[in-house]
């Protein structure tokens, strides 16, 4: 269906492998190594991308960070206006959050609203130390007043613009694209 | 999947997609249960009613829970506190409750089919939460639940539900929802719990206990009401007990890895020797309470939701 | 003041006339009946005034008869009024109508008995026909005074809404009500059997988790009522027969000679426990309805002859009965109003001829009830009914005469309508 649309590759493979490891080495520099560090992903996209930037900073440095996968959608501020309900999927945090340093990933920043609805939750989970934002896309319109502090691209695209992340494990290409108009 | 109902009234009115739709979605409550902080805020702001005509602590608590851990604001009326005792009719306590405004009525009732009269008046959702011999929607989707945890799969299992079928809405609903999920279903009881026509609901029926369990994957003992005594029934628990009562010995002519289920509460000695109840090898009696909120919290979220 | 109805197909099963004639009333009674009466009337009688009815394309037949109805009065006005009630029936066809004892208090007394004919002596419309209770309150336990009650006006006797379940009481009503040539009308229900019933016992009773009624209730008792009937040499008449064994039996009974009859209700050949899928509290009747195969085998009864009449079983409800958990609705079918168009339907499928299905609505229960009705040989009382065969209508409990507007029929199509109900010679309904 999207093949017909308008669309627009803005990034491909290699561009996403080196957003990815520059902000994986960002991360490390800005908390000074893994210590305290833990990824949590957003379902679905940014779960992929927490995995990738996993694997990255165990490259890096010795050792491997913990990580939790995050459904928002009990959280998410818009659930009860809707009338169809979106599916669930499972929340995986198994370890305590307390005292840490929480590295939320996500695939895509919008409105801003989606991470406000992870940040309740992962309160929910305990106390953490800090929590930290990094997203693959910054497309802007924020309608919260969110920043993230880890950012692969900005690209600034307009309110009827659909901004897709594509990933190998989810959907077998790596590929951001802007297509025209939902 | 769109999930588009205003009530669950029965599992007799659910296709087997809508069934798994509601047990994947409970699969992922599962989880809030477990964490420290066990709520979420998804339906906040929202009211649901408990409105129980008829004495029950198990399933009462567990709405409620259910309610509380999304942060819907629940309400308990039961018929020893409300109007109920002063004889207001099931359509004025409705109607009275529609003006409030809540957003999910659960009722419990010993009349069947007063769901469905609360249902086709207020225009807020109803869940059956056991109406007569009628249906218990909820109970059914928790065993199924929990089968499907145990067993991988419902489909191509034996199931035999054992003990007072003719006034059992537990047997009614897991009848309906076992045999859409595939599983062969059987029966046993003494011919005075088997309701007349019963195998045209697609099970089989025996008289003992013995032929009904024998290679069963699944045991479902249900709860005998003494009360049933005074309409002769049966005649006396001994002998029901003797002949009924899933023990040590019997149990053995099912399937080795067989799970044995009770809606509760037991008594223990008539329906379920206390070793057979307590073992945790094969007893899920503990897993189906749990799953219960989790599934009573699917159906909560998917029915609640929607601005007219 | 004559009235000469013209041009219908008149039908009198009494005398087996089925043909196009006219017909003279006068001063209450059938004067004449024959062809071309328009002319000869003209030419003899040229002072008085004679009314003419032009009834080309139309059916007249004998005044209809319900030989069981509820009036509720006296005691439960909201449902029904002798008034409200008697209306309905003339709407519905009937020109009498039999109610049944079990108002509040129970008609087992002259007193009540005066009160319901002087109530129905007002409102002049249907002739209105009491019965009488069997046993003192209905309660099973001592007979009425059956000859007192008589005089006062009953025409049959029955504890209608409860069985009569001793049966050494019953052989005594039986044989002290034929010395008096009154009717036992048995309403046949074994109450240990049906128990906490609400409707009929099958898989219907058993996915709805609701008690059920078995057929067994309707036909121990019946069996029961057969048997002293013929021990003691008298007879007896079914209430409202519901189930193929109770056919069965009662056809036997009367291949064996004995003094056996029995009615029918509309809904037992027109409705299946089926239908109460839906909890709807308007199916919700005593007699239940039942399966596939009983309402199949009432309608082999009626047109056989084994079941001898169609009553309607007119039980009137306030909202208040019947908007309640099934389970504590109260019984009955609001009836006078749909009594004929749905027994038309017997007609229309072949199952019973004009003149059969006339004889069951009219000259039968008027022979039941030993009422001097019911066919229109000249001299008789000038009670008619005109149906309009071909009229369609929908049932609108709205419009219902009656004060009980709980039917399971609202909304239904009706082929074939009343169009004129005369008693007595004069018009208590006109619906042209």
């Amino acid at each position: 269906m999207s093949d017909q649309k308008n669309k627009k590759t803005v990034m491909d493979k290699e561009g996403i492998e080196r957003c990815l490891t520059r902000i994986a080495y960002e991360i490390l520099e800005k908390n000074k190594g893994m210590e305290n560090l833990v990824l949590v992903g957003i379902r679905t996209g940014g779960v992929f991308l927490a995995q990738r930037l996993q694997k990255k900073m165990s490259d890096i440095e010795q050792g491997k960070i913990p990580l939790g996968i995050l459904d928002v959608t009990l959280y998410r501020d818009d659930i009860t206006a809707s009338k169809k309900k979106p599916c669930l999927g499972e929340t995986k945090i198994n370890f305590s959050l307390d005292g840490k340093i929480v590295i939320l990933v996500d695939d895509v920043l919008f409105t801003g609203r989606t991470i406000r609805a992870a940040m309740d939750a992962l309160i929910d989970f305990g106390r953490p130390k800090m929590i930290q934002l990094a997203v693959l896309i910054d497309r802007g319109h924020r309608e919260l007043p969110i920043r993230a502090d880890f950012v692969g691209k900005n690209l600034p695209s307009s309110l009827w613009e659909a901004v897709r992340v594509d990933l190998v494990e989810k959907s077998g290409v790596d590929e951001v694209v802007i297509e025209e108009g939902p | 999947m769109k999930f588009e109902r205003k009530d669950i009234l029965g599992i007799k009115d659910l296709s087997v997609d809508e069934i798994n739709f509601i047990l994947e979605t409970a699969e992922s409550f599962l989880e809030i249960s477990t964490r420290t902080i066990k709520k979420v805020p998804t339906l906040r702001g929202k009211t649901v009613i408990n409105l129980f005509y008829e004495a029950s602590t198990r399933t009462r608590t567990s709405f409620e829970i259910a309610g509380k851990r999304l942060s819907a604001d629940t309400i308990n009326i039961s018929s020893s506190t409300s109007s109920v005792v002063k004889g207001e009719t099931l359509i004025d306590t409705a109607r009275n409750l529609e003006a409030m405004n809540p957003d999910v009525i659960v009722i419990r009732h010993s009349a069947a089919g007063a769901p469905h009269l609360l249902a086709s008046l207020v225009k807020q959702s109803i869940i059956n939460a056991g109406d007569g011999a009628h249906e218990h929607p909820t109970q059914a989707l928790l065993d199924m639940m929990t089968i499907k945890e145990r067993k991988g799969s419902i489909d191509g299992l034996k199931v035999a539900i054992i003990g007072d079928i003719e006034h059992s809405r537990v047997a009614r609903s897991n009848i309906y929802g076992l045999t859409k999920m595939g599983a062969s279903v059987v029966v046993a009881g003494p011919a005075t719990m088997l309701p007349r026509d019963i195998e045209k609901m697609g099970v089989q029926v025996h008289s003992r206990l013995e032929d009904a369990i024998a290679g069963a994957d699944v045991i479902m003992m249900l709860r005998i009401q003494l009360e049933r005594q005074k309409q002769n029934i049966f005649p006396s628990l001994r002998e029901y007990a003797q002949h009924f009562c899933l023990n040590r010995h019997n149990v053995k002519l099912a399937k080795k890895d067989v799970i044995v289920m009770h809606p509760g509460p037991i008594n223990r000695g008539v329906e379920i020797s206390p070793d057979i109840a307590d073992d945790p090898s094969c007893s899920v009696i503990l897993d189906q309470v749990n799953k219960g909120v989790a599934v009573r919290m699917a159906l909560l979220y998917l029915l609640t939701g929607g601005s007219e | 003041m004559k009235l000469l109805l013209t041009g219908a197909r008149i039908i009198d099963p009494a005398q087996k006339i089925d043909s196009r004639l006219d017909v003279l009333l006068e001063n209450g009674r059938i004067i004449k009946t024959g062809n071309n009466l328009a002319r000869s009337t003209r030419s003899k009688d040229t002072e008085k005034i004679t009314e003419l009815i032009d009834l080309e394309g139309m059916i007249l037949v004998p005044g209809l008869i319900d030989m069981h109805t509820h009036l509720r009065e006296p005691g439960y006005e909201y449902k029904e009024t002798i008034a409200t009630g008697v209306t309905a029936a003339v709407t519905g066809g009937f020109t009498s109508i039999a109610c049944m004892p079990n108002t509040n208090p129970i008609n087992d007394n002259r007193a009540t008995t005066e009160f319901i004919r002087r109530k129905a002596a007002e409102v002049a419309l249907a002739n209105v026909y009491p019965v009488g209770a069997i046993s003192r309150n209905s309660e099973g336990s001592q007979l009425t005074e059956f000859w007192d009650l008589k005089e006062a006006g009953i025409v049959a006797l029955s504890d209608d809404g409860k069985p009569v379940m001793n049966a050494g009481l019953m052989r005594r009503a039986m044989e002290y009500a034929h010395s008096l040539q009154l009717p036992i009308i048995s309403h046949c229900e074994d109450i240990h059997l049906s128990a906490n019933g609400v409707m009929n016992e099958g898989y219907y009773s058993t996915i709805l988790g609701l008690n059920g009624i078995p057929a067994i209730a309707e036909e121990a008792m019946i069996a029961r009522d057969i048997l002293i009937a013929e021990f003691t040499k008298t007879a007896v008449h079914i209430a409202h027969v519901s189930t193929a064994g109770s056919v069965r039996l009662i056809r036997d009974a009367k291949a064996r000679g004995l003094k056996v009859t029995a009615e029918t209700a509309p809904h037992y050949f027109t409705l299946k426990d089926e239908s109460l899928q839906s909890y709807d509290t308007n199916f919700k009747v005593n007699p239940p309805l039942r399966t596939e195969r009983d309402v199949h085998a009432i309608k082999e009864g009626l047109a056989d002859g084994t079941i001898d009449a169609i009553a309607c079983d007119h039980a009137p409800h306030g909202r208040t009965d019947k908007e309640v958990e099934f389970e504590y609705a109260a019984n009955g079918i609001s009836g006078l109003e749909t009594s004929l168009g749905l027994s038309l339907n017997l007609i229309h499928s072949k199952i019973l001829t004009w003149p059969e299905l006339i004889a069951r609505m009219s000259l039968n229960p008027a022979r039941i009830l030993n009422l001097p009705k019911g066919t229109l040989v000249t001299g008789a009382d000038a009670d008619i009914t005109v149906i309009d065969p071909l009229r369609p209508w929908t049932v609108d409990v709205q419009t219902f005469r009656s004060r009980g507007k709980n039917s399971p029929f609202n909304g239904r199509q009706m082929q074939g309508k009343v169009i004129l109900t005369i008693v007595g010679g004069e018009i208590k309904y006109d619906g042209r």
